[in-house]
This record gives C-alpha cells, sequence and structure tokens, in this order.
C-alpha cells in the first residue's frame, strides 16, 4: 500500500492544491488559471466538477480500458522470461507465441498444432451453433411478448424471464449437471421409460454444455429482440396478412426487418459471452472436451506462460471482434444500436 | 377444432416447454438440496433432510470467498458509480465530432468477454509492478485490489448506461436557472444533478454490486492466490460431489429472490408515483385551461 501512497498521493495533493488556489489565482485572470477558466468546459462545469469529470474519465478509459489491451498486445509478443530477465538481452520481440497455436513446437511431428487449432476452430463453430440455437429459441417468445401479449400478462413473462437470471453462474451450470448427469433426472426418466437401458453420458456427449450455454444467455437475446421487435406497429402484420402474405413470409419480410437492429445485438452479445464462456465449460465439459479459454486459463494458472497466454487472449479477441463487424456489416447497423 | 385454436394451443405449449427449460433446472437444484443423499441428486429420493445446510457455514474456504466477494463489492460500487457519472456527463458534452469514437471505446468493455478483461488488467498491473520494482505485497500484485480494478472497468459501463438513459431527460434549464441566481457548480451538482440521479444511482449501485458479487470470468484470473465465493463455488462444482452446494444456490435464489422482488416493487412504486405526479400536473394544466377559457365569458 505504501507505493499506492507514493504514487499517487502528490497527485491528488496536486489536483487538490490547484482547486483551492483557483479562486485566488482566477482574480487575476491572466495565466494558467485564466486560461482554463475560459475553456469551455471548464465555464460549463466550475473547477471542481470538471476536475472530477476529466480525472475520473481518465482513470477509466487510458488506465482501465485503453493501456491494459495495450499492454496485453505488447506482452503476447515477448518471451516467457524471469523477472530477473526482464530488460535483459533476450527480453525482445518475437511471434514465437502466435507461431506455436499455428505450429506448435519447432521439433514436433506434426506441420500444425492441431491439437489448440481444432479448440480454438470448435469454440468459434460452436459458439455460432449456440447463438443459432438460442435466437430460434427466443425469437418466437420475443414475438409473442412484443406483439401478441401486451399489458399486464407480458409483463409478468418479463418478470419471470429475469428471475432465473439472478442466480449464479455457476450454480446455474451446476443444476444442469444435476440435470443431465449420468445418475441424474433425465437419465433417470429416460431409464424409467424404457427408452434406453443405461444412461447415456450427457456430459461426454456436450449436450449438456451445449443446453447450458443457451440456457445461460437467453435473457440477453430475448431482450434486444423483444424491444426491437415491441416497437413495430401491429397494423404492418395486420396488413401484410389481410393481401394474403403467408405467416412465414410475415416474419420474414415483415417483423424480422424491422427487428433487425434487435437481431443483430442479441447475436453479437450471445456469440461474444459462447466464445469467452468459462465457467460453463468448465463444469459441463466433457473430460476430452476443451473450450479455448480453458487453454487461455491453464496458460495463466498451471501452464505459467503469461506471454503465450496474452497471445491465446488476443487471437480470442480478435475472433470476436471479426464476428461483431461481420454482423455490422451483414446486418448494417451502428455499433450503438448493438451495445444499447 | 379450427386451425386457429390449434394454433394457440401450439404457442400456449411452446411458452409452456420455454418457462420449463427455464425453471427445471432451478427447481431439480432446490429439491436436490433437500434429499438424503451424500450425492447431488433428485432421484432416487431417499427422504427430507436439512443437514446440508449447517454444513455450510462450517466451510472456513466458502466463508472466507463470501466475506472477500462483500469487500469487492462494495469497491466495485464505490469505483464503478462515480467513474460511470462521470463518463455519462462527459458524454452529453463531449464534442460531436468525437462522441462515436468516445462512445465506441467506452462500451467496448461491455462487448469484450470477460476474460481478456481479467487477462489485461493482471498483465498491465503485473508489468507496472515489474517497472516500479515492487515488493510482492504491493497492491500491484494483490488481487482483491486487481479484482475491483478488473471488474470496474465493463461494471462502469453497465452504470454509465444507465446514468445516460436518466439524463436524457434531464432539463439542462434548470441548472441554468439556478447558476443565473448565484448557485455555485458544486451547489447545482449536488442540489439539482444528485437528486434528479437518484433513482438512477441506486439501481447503478445495486447492480453494480450484483454483477460483482457473480462475476467469474474476470476474477478468476484477477483473484491469483484469494478467492471469491464464486471462485470456490467453481472449485468445488468441478468436485462437484455433494449437496451442500445445491443447498447454497437455494439459499442465493431465496436472498435473491427477495431482493429482485424487493426492487421490482420499489421500481414500480417510483413509476406509479411519476405517473400520478404527471396526472396531477395535466389535471392542473387542464384546470387552469378551462379557468381560461371560461373567463371571457363571465
Amino acid at each position: 500500500m505504501s507505493e499506492f501512497l507514493s504514487l499517487f498521493l502528490p497527485v491528488f495533493l496536486a489536483a487538490l492544491l490547484a482547486i483551492l488556489l483557483a479562486p485566488v489565482a482566477q482574480r487575476h485572470a491572466a495565466g494558467f488559471w485564466g486560461v482554463v477558466g475560459r475553456i469551455r468546459f471548464v465555464q460549463r462545469n466550475g473547477i471542481v466538477i470538471s476536475t472530477y469529470l476529466i480525472v475520473a474519465v481518465i482513470a477509466w478509459v487510458v488506465f482501465m480500458i485503453v493501456l491494459p489491451q495495450v499492454y496485453m498486445l505488447d506482452f503476447s509478443f515477448r518471451n516467457n522470461l524471469f523477472p530477473a530477465e526482464i530488460g535483459g538481452p533476450k527480453d525482445v520481440y518475437t511471434l514465437s507465441n502466435y507461431e506455436y497455436l499455428l505450429f506448435g513446437r519447432p521439433g514436433d511431428e506434426e506441420m500444425f498444432n492441431w491439437l489448440h487449432l481444432t479448440v480454438f476452430l470448435r469454440t468459434i463453430i460452436a459458439s455460432i451453433f449456440v447463438t443459432l440455437l438460442n435466437f430460434a429459441i427466443c425469437y418466437p417468445i420475443a414475438y409473442y411478448m412484443g406483439q401478441v401479449a401486451k399489458g399486464g400478462y407480458g409483463r409478468m413473462m418479463i418478470l419471470a424471464l429475469i428471475l432465473p437470471f439472478w442466480v449464479n453462474e455457476i450454480l446455474r451450470a451446476f443444476a444442469f449437471r444435476i440435470l443431465f448427469g449420468t445418475s441424474g433426472v433425465i437419465n433417470a426418466v429416460l431409464l424409467t421409460l424404457g427408452l434406453t437401458d443405461q444412461p447415456i453420458d450427457f456430459l461426454r456427449a456436450d449436450v449438456a454444455l451445449y443446453a447450458g450455454l443457451s440456457y445461460a444467455y437467453i435473457l440477453l437475446m430475448v431482450f434486444p429482440l423483444y424491444n426491437a421487435i415491441e416497437s413495430l406497429d401491429h397494423n404492418q402484420v395486420e396488413a401484410a396478412r389481410d393481401l394474403g402474405s403467408p405467416w412465414w413470409r410475415i416474419h420474414w419480410r415483415v417483423v424480422m426487418p424491422h427487428a433487425k437492429p434487435g437481431i443483430a445485438s442479441g447475436c453479437t452479445l450471445v456469440f461474444m459471452l459462447a466464445a469467452g464462456a468459462l465457467a460453463a465449460p468448465q463444469i459441463l465439459g466433457g473430460p476430452s472436451s476443451l473450450w479455448f479459454t480453458q487453454i487461455i486459463y491453464d496458460w495463466f494458472n498451471t501452464g505459467g506462460n503469461w506471454p503465450q497466454g496474452s497471445a491465446y487472449a488476443i487471437v480470442l479477441l480478435l475472433a470476436c471482434l471479426v464476428f461483431v463487424l461481420t454482423v455490422m456489416r451483414v446486418f448494417k447497423v451502428s455499433l450503438g444500436e448493438i451495445a444499447k | 377444432m379450427s386451425s386457429k385454436q390449434i394454433q394457440g394451443l401450439m404457442i400456449g405449449f411452446y411458452i409452456f416447454l420455454f418457462f420449463l427449460y427455464l425453471f427445471a433446472p432451478l427447481i431439480m437444484m432446490g429439491m436436490a438440496a433437500f434429499n438424503d443423499v451424500e450425492f447431488p441428486q433428485v432421484v432416487p429420493w431417499e427422504g427430507f433432510t436439512t443437514r446440508w445446510f449447517p454444513e455450510l457455514f462450517e466451510d472456513a474456504l466458502m466463508i472466507e470467498g463470501f466475506v472477500n466477494s462483500i469487500w469487492i463489492g462494495l469497491g466495485v460500487v464505490f469505483v464503478s458509480v462515480p467513474i460511470g457519472l462521470a463518463a455519462a456527463i462527459m458524454m452529453t458534452q463531449v464534442y460531436e465530432r468525437f462522441r462515436t469514437l468516445y462512445y465506441t471505446v467506452v462500451v467496448s468493455p461491455v462487448l469484450m468477454p470477460g476474460v481478456i478483461l481479467g487477462i489485461s488488467t493482471l498483465v498491465f498491473w503485473d508489468r507496472l509492478g515489474t517497472f516500479a520494482d515492487a515488493e510482492y505485497e504491493s497492491f500491484y500484485y494483490s488481487g482483491m485490489f486487481l479484482t475491483i480494478v478488473g471488474q470496474s472497468t465493463f461494471i462502469s459501463a453497465y452504470t454509465m448506461l444507465i446514468f445516460l438513459a436518466r439524463l436524457q431527460r434531464f432539463d439542462r434549464t434548470q441548472e441554468e436557472a439556478a447558476l443565473d441566481l448565484g448557485a455555485t457548480h458544486v451547489q447545482v451538482f449536488w442540489k439539482i444533478l444528485m437528486p434528479f440521479l437518484r433513482p438512477a444511482i441506486f439501481s447503478a449501485m445495486g447492480l453494480a454490486f450484483l454483477t460483482s458479487f457473480e462475476n467469474y470470468n474476470t476474477t478468476v484470473f484477477t483473484i491469483q492466490a484469494e478467492s471469491t465465493l464464486t471462485t470456490v463455488l467453481a472449485g468445488k462444482v468441478r468436485m462437484g460431489t455433494k449437496p451442500d452446494l445445491a443447498a447454497l444456490a437455494v439459499l442465493i435464489i431465496a436472498v435473491t429472490l427477495v431482493g429482485a422482488i424487493a426492487m421490482e416493487v420499489a421500481r414500480r412504486r417510483e413509476m406509479a408515483k411519476a405517473e400520478a405526479a404527471r396526472e396531477e400536473a395535466k389535471r392542473a394544466e387542464e384546470a387552469a385551461d378551462m379557468a381560461l377559457a371560461g373567463a371571457p365569458a363571465q
């Protein structure tokens, strides 16, 4: 804690002193404080509030959002060194962390690092699958809440939707374990009905994982969809119906085009969270199936190779970025509409 | 039966299935908490017991994690609410030209996977600590400090969005009137802006604390040697062989249900109050209109 004080205390004291002295200095309109006092932002908010706004926003944007990302990127191009070696001759930029993901160690038999590449591709494809599954599950409900059941009943449904998501993510995954385990409820039901003569290992088959991931992000799909569909004038649906359009064409040509920002936003959020999920794969994944985040986790914990883990994290971030940009391009929506 | 009725039945059945999917896992877990078996399961049912609940409180690791989670949650509230407020006010004042860029930067933590935020925070402070030649016990390497910073990175964006929504309805002429009447900027901030934002501040605090309390993805990287309730839980679930976890889930569900319902009730009451005030204003306006309309006739 002592460094904390020695580093930040002077800054705080200087800021405090400046605020206290400001009125005195301002009397002589010239000089530094005169200039500061004439900036529109300061005129509008006063010195004290301006200082608060600028300090808080800079602390957040620079020290919590931008610099950590820059350092992670920088770190991903470095060798894994002991603290004593940092700044020494071995501390140079290298591509080896990224090469490892693609090709594995130089002496390996295989040309490519198939183990990690497969995990990466499976994570991406499975996340897309979970996103589509979630969209298919949630669209009817969102349409029903937004167009059919307006009023009290619809509000009850919204409340019922939110309630399960107050429960911790890990405990939700645990609940799926109880449901899908070899001695779980579903297997017990299947056995009593005689549909199977021995329990099915849903965990090994990844059924539990996909069900759990879809479950975890239902809310993030339903609400953007609901908000978008709710703003559609129901007369448009009626008009299409009166003109003889079948139900699927009404959805394809009227409802979905209107709900495009909501669809884009829901799909982006669900994909990001599924690809970046860690708890659900750790708890529900079969023993042989890894999620890409689990490999990253291992580099940071048991593996003890942080630069390597940073490189993998950058790859995951890039994959998510590509997905968002693709969705924005396909649906022709802006970032502001997605992150509402 | 007409096709319309069949359609209605199908929709009803779909909604039933959907909510079954939502609630069945939680109900099953709730039942497992009371089943008298050493393994968390519902069938076969071996009899009702509450013995798993006292066992929770004997688990020193879990208690320690719980206490840490509370402290971290309070720390996150303390950091992310002022930052979110400042960022939201800044958004209303930033130059038109920079607004899109600013918005993109500040909402990016919402869209970024939680593990990335945890990793970048960990790496950044670790590097700073190395440059500063800090000791191992210093805050650069403290799991609690890093977790508060890492979680606040994205939770501040949530609180900012809450404040932005509220600020959109703020009437700036009130501020100008106060300034014209000789109030200082600080007085305007505390006496006009703060009371107006009060509901938003409370919901931002609640959201920040709850989000922090149940965060796992960011925390698992930043917490390092220490522990929070979620990291302890994740470890236990992976071993996953005792029903006391289900008992804990029941407790958490009970607490959060009460909390969620209380928040909902408070929100409704607030809305009803606002509605009543609007009605009142409208009636007064109508009365005034009528009085005016009546005036020439008299």
